[in-house]
């Protein structure tokens, strides 16, 4: 359990020695804040004078809250694979990952280490992102039902990138092919849901594969058992994948 | 087991595709001893030595490291290991002290002796100056140190050291060889490489692979007494009457180098060697230089490989 513990807080910290963590918290929220301003803006001139004399209108959560998780989750769409290139690919390309492999702790604590760390870096980017609703509860109320599933919701979404683009830095050694095939991973899996929505196309099957299907019922303040059983068994899949894939590597 | 072996490791085979890259090696390794790895490139060294750490699982065969089972018992068995591959594993955004700290809590260093064994290894491979700069900044010679720090920080009882000195220059080779001879003392060391004097300078043991297999086996001290005669080469100003030389019954072999040098087998001791300067002076020839070669291990490593080659 130690050994995880300190590959995890290692790899975590390791993002922060390059600029590489502190660039991507910065653009992040640089960007997100942008359309976090453009979504108060819509909310205060066009959405609460229409809705004035309605029963029961949306409101900010509803508005502001999930369009702002859905495009954290649709950049971190791109960013995650970068952050998960590094995690096995990079290692191997620079010879580090056999000082993991000659030390005494398991592939097992090696992949869970790699995982958890980049956990941590996901919650910190949450925790930044969620700081700007917040900020609006200074001068309304927000529906912390709402919000808190959103930030469930994106949690888990994030956790399947991470887990999924571990898998792929472990099947190669250059990490801009991992880099470039985890993207088209976790957008095939978008692709997968648009067209499952589509008129012409449309299916429930691809809709239920794909982890946007899943994420949006958060972002309503839906919290189905269902989804959550999708995220862990797509995470906990990638992972056991990506244990095997390397003990089978000494083989 | 009469004496402690600290590694043993019998008949180990692995293949890539069809390709057999080692064949049958047995190792084994005593307490305190250096064990020379020798071989031309691709003989099989660093497979070898990937099998030996656990980086790569053996197709068949069995590896003890002190007495404990690699396959059946990786995490207790690799404790015992210090490792360092071809290219040292370091983390280039990392300083060398912040490095040197995760790699000793991998190797479950308790806390409490954390700064004792980073400072004893910064201390013993000489980083203790450059203990505060990023990795990356480093000399290449410096990183190589830092990768061996690395290997000892936990005073495993074996440390296995692929190509230590790949890269370095001089002064730093000879600083590395100084410090793998100190960790004989205590360690038991296997080091890999193809510079022949290398393995002259360090080893205790010799082990030759070729394609695979284990071609020589043999301790230097051995090695340099088997040798009854010597090979030197001898200079005149002028050309001489090599008949007259030859018919010496000391002399076995004579072949003309250029520029009235002479390559000599000389039978018998270093006494020889001044009988064959008085003869010369004897005969007036003036005798500029006798140089002795080592003949002992580079002989033996061309033979082996170059007859494999020629017989392939």
């Amino acid at each position: 359990m130690s050994s995880l513990f300190t590959v995890a807080t290692t790899e975590f910290k390791r993002m922060f020695f390059s600029p590489l963590a502190w660039s991507i918290l910065a653009i992040l929220q640089f960007v997100l804040a942008l359309m976090f301003l453009v979504l108060v803006q819509d909310f205060i001139t066009l959405i609460q004078p229409q809705t004035a004399g309605i029963e029961n209108p949306p409101g900010v959560t509803d508005t502001i809250v999930s369009a702002l998780f859905l495009w954290a989750g649709i950049i971190m769409l791109a960013v995650m694979p970068i952050l998960t290139m590094r995690s096995i690919a990079e290692e191997r390309s620079n010879g580090t990952f056999s000082l993991l492999r000659s030390a005494p702790i398991s592939m097992t604590e090696i992949v869970l280490g790699k995982f958890f760390g980049l956990m941590m870096f996901v919650f910190i980017m949450i925790g930044l992102v969620s700081l700007m609703p917040l900020s609006l509860s200074l001068g309304t109320s927000l529906d912390w039902g709402k919000f808190l599933a959103a930030i469930l919701g994106l949690s888990l979404l994030l956790a399947s990138f991470a887990a999924a683009g571990i898998f792929i830095s472990s099947l190669t050694n250059q990490p801009i092919i991992a880099a470039i095939s985890s993207f088209g991973l976790l957008l095939v899996l978008v692709v997968l849901y648009i067209s499952g929505k589509s008129e012409t196309t449309g299916s429930e099957l691809f809709v239920y594969l794909s982890h946007f299907g899943h994420f949006l019922p958060f972002l309503e303040g839906i919290f189905q058992s269902g989804d959550l059983a999708y995220y862990l068994l797509f995470i906990c899949g990638f992972l056991i994948l990506t244990i095997r894939k390397l003990d089978n590597e000494r083989l | 087991m009469s004496k402690q072996f600290l590694i043993q490791a019998r008949n180990l085979h692995r293949h890539y595709d069809t390709y057999h890259a080692v064949n049958a090696v047995n190792i084994q390794l005593k307490q305190g001893e250096v064990l020379g790895l020798l071989g031309p490139n691709g003989a099989g060294k660093s497979t070898t030595m990937n099998m030996l750490t656990g980086n790569l699982a053996p197709g068949s065969g069995e590896i003890l490291i002190n007495h404990i089972d690699l396959l059946d018992n990786p995490k207790r068995a690799k404790e015992q290991l210090g490792y360092l591959p071809e290219q040292p594993p370091v983390y280039k955004d990392m300083t060398v002290t912040e490095y040197l700290r995760y790699c000793a809590i991998l190797r479950h260093i308790p806390k409490k002796d954390l700064t004792k064994s980073i400072d004893r290894a910064l201390q013993r491979c000489s980083l203790t100056e450059v203990r505060k700069r990023l990795i990356g900044n480093l000399s290449k010679g410096f990183q190589q140190r830092v990768g061996i720090a690395q290997a000892i920080i936990h005073n495993p009882l074996v440390v296995i050291l692929d190509e230590p000195t790949v890269g370095l220059d001089p002064v730093q080779i000879q600083e590395i060889r100084h410090l793998i001879r100190e960790l004989g003392d205590e360690h038991s060391v296997i080091l890999s490489t193809h510079i022949l004097p290398e393995v002259q300078a360090v080893c205790d043991r010799v082990q030759i692979i070729n394609k695979g297999q284990t071609v020589y086996e043999n301790t230097l001290d051995q090695i340099s007494h088997s040798i009854s005669h010597m090979n030197y080469e001898i200079g005149f100003t002028h050309p001489i009457d090599t008949a007259l030389l030859n018919a010496l019954d000391i002399i076995k072999n004579m072949s003309e180098l250029s520029n009235n040098r002479y390559q000599l087998e000389i039978a018998g001791d270093q006494h020889s060697v001044s009988e064959i300067a008085a003869f010369a002076l004897q005969n007036q020839w003036q005798l500029i230089e006798i140089t002795p070669k080592k003949v002992s291990l580079e002989s033996i490593f061309l033979d082996l490989v170059h007859v494999k080659e020629n017989a392939a």
